[in-house]
């Protein structure tokens, strides 16, 4: 069973998303997601400053078995990445929705969040998608 | 419904993460690919190459029939249970398949082949062997496990049979023994010393537990491939196909030219590639930036275009490697595209690791 923390948001795409209390948001994939990809070996992130849009493209994750593009769970500007994963992909295996942070957005429009999914919706939709 | 090896059962209680490999459920790891990977070079993993096909090539006519169908040369082959890697080529110089032939006796030579090209190849051998009275049996009651790794031999000679076991420690690189059905070859495909054994499919789950409690690891097709190819070898489908001679897929080498009056299928067709100059070759790749080469990736170098034909992250080196094949002028260095950004890569000779050693600088 993958561990899914109820505080934070989910895309049906397996990115996380975690609103910080100065309005940011920070963004990773799901301990599912890791445990599909495998061992990561190599992680490519947006610049910081870059224009985001919600459901595009703009970082991707290389584990030994497969390349995976990360989808922007909100629009808005990049304001900070996690560059300690150049060095250390495999913290993204080793700690998802901690030191294996993707990096964060700050939000165009904050609305966008409620478009996720919860914990327990993501959950189920996990579910579904083994079935 | 997909095919599933004496072993399934094993696979699934060990954790393994099961895909559809050439129409057989598979293992592509048990957990970690890399550390999967790492043990192999470093200790004993074994895996379940049971869905690849063993066929028994019988009758007085059989090496005949061998030194017309196969471009590398039977002859070679002197003493029972010698192995010789080969291509199996059709008229027009392209790969059938690759393939491992044992010399038994000269009635009797037992042949392994890839599982994605199974049905192609058995109609092909079928259909050569009429003019030489040669029986061709696949043999799918046989399951086959490959024990890799520089403690394979150890930890896999206390389980075999006492009837075998000092013939099986004595066997030389590329030699197999037979024990009653049990077929123990010194031969494998990860660049590491051990052992593949062909064994009836009922024994097959029991010595897969035996070999796991004496610690060898179970491990997956992925760390399968990425073992190959760090080891510098072809992978069929990949790195070449009935499109591609062996001339342009680094396999000269297993090309048997000499005796020039040899006949053997795609022949002719060979030499006149040979001597118009073929356009292309097959190299090895590291990529000198960070990231990760992957299979059909854009290269340019020499005057013209390539493409990553197997790629991957290395293990081993911590680095993205690959076979390319690129311009047939394509120097010390080419680029790669990857996401429409070009990166260097350099051009080496593989093996990349070869038992448990790097063998290219950094």
């Amino acid at each position: 069973m993958s561990n899914i923390p109820v505080e934070l948001k989910y895309a049906k795409s397996h990115e996380w998303a975690r609103h910080n209390d100065d309005g940011s948001i920070t963004v990773g994939i799901s301990d599912n997601a890791q445990d599909q990809l495998g061992d990561m070996v190599y992680v490519e992130l947006p610049e910081i400053g870059q224009a985001v849009t919600a459901e595009e493209g703009c970082a991707v994750v290389e584990s030994v078995k497969a390349a995976s593009d990360v989808y922007a769970p909100v629009s808005g500007e990049v304001v900070e990445v996690n560059e300690v994963l150049g060095d250390t992909p495999e913290l993204v295996n080793q700690d998802a929705y901690g030191a294996g942070w993707l990096f964060r957005v700050q939000p165009s429009d904050a609305a966008e969040l409620d478009a996720l999914m919860s914990g327990d919706t993501y959950a189920e939709f996990l579910e579904d998608e083994a079935h | 419904m997909a095919n599933k090896t004496p072993l399934y059962d094993e696979h699934v209680a060990d954790g393994g993460k099961i895909v559809d490999f050439a129409g057989w459920d598979m293992p592509i790891n048990y957990g970690s690919q890399v550390e999967e990977h790492n043990n192999v070079r470093t200790d004993a993993g074994m895996f379940d190459v049971s869905h690849m096909t063993v066929v028994d090539l019988t009758g007085a006519r059989t090496r005949e029939y061998l030194r017309y169908l196969l471009a590398n040369n039977v002859d070679r082959l002197k003493e029972s249970g010698k192995a010789l890697y080969s291509c199996m080529l059709n008229e027009q110089g392209g790969v059938i398949d690759d393939l491992i032939v044992y010399y038994i006796r000269d009635d009797y030579y037992r042949m392994v082949v890839n599982a994605g090209t199974r049905a192609k190849d058995l109609a092909w051998l079928e259909q050569q062997s009429v003019d030489f009275s040669v029986t061709v049996t696949e043999r799918p009651e046989l399951a086959m496990i490959a024990v890799q790794g520089p403690n394979a031999r150890a930890k896999t000679l206390p389980l075999l049979r006492d009837s075998v076991r000092e013939a099986a420690a004595a066997l030389q690189p590329f030699y197999g023994v037979f024990d009653g059905e049990w077929f123990i070859a010194r031969t494998g495909y990860t660049g590491e010393d051990g052992f593949e054994i062909v064994l009836p499919a009922e024994e097959a789950a029991h010595f897969w537990s035996r070999l796991r409690a004496a610690g060898v690891r179970p491990t997956g097709l992925g760390a399968r491939d990425t073992l190959r190819l760090e080891a510098g070898m072809n992978l069929y489908g990949s790195d070449m196909d009935e499109s591609i001679t062996p001339l342009e897929a680094a396999l000269n080498w297993t090309i048997a030219w000499e005796p020039a009056d040899r006949d053997f299928i795609g022949r002719k067709a060979l030499e006149r590639a040979r001597a118009e100059g073929v356009r292309h070759k097959l190299v090895g790749l590291l990529l000198e930036d960070k990231g990760v080469l992957r299979n059909h990736q854009k290269v340019l170098g020499g005057s013209g275009e390539g493409e990553i034909t197997s790629g991957s992250f290395s293990p081993t080196l911590q680095r993205a490697i690959a076979f390319a094949r690129v311009p047939k002028d394509t120097g010390e260095h080419c680029q790669v595209d990857i996401r429409g950004k070009l990166h260097s890569a350099r051009v080496v000779k593989p093996p990349f690791v070869r038992n448990g050693k790097a063998q290219i600088e950094l």
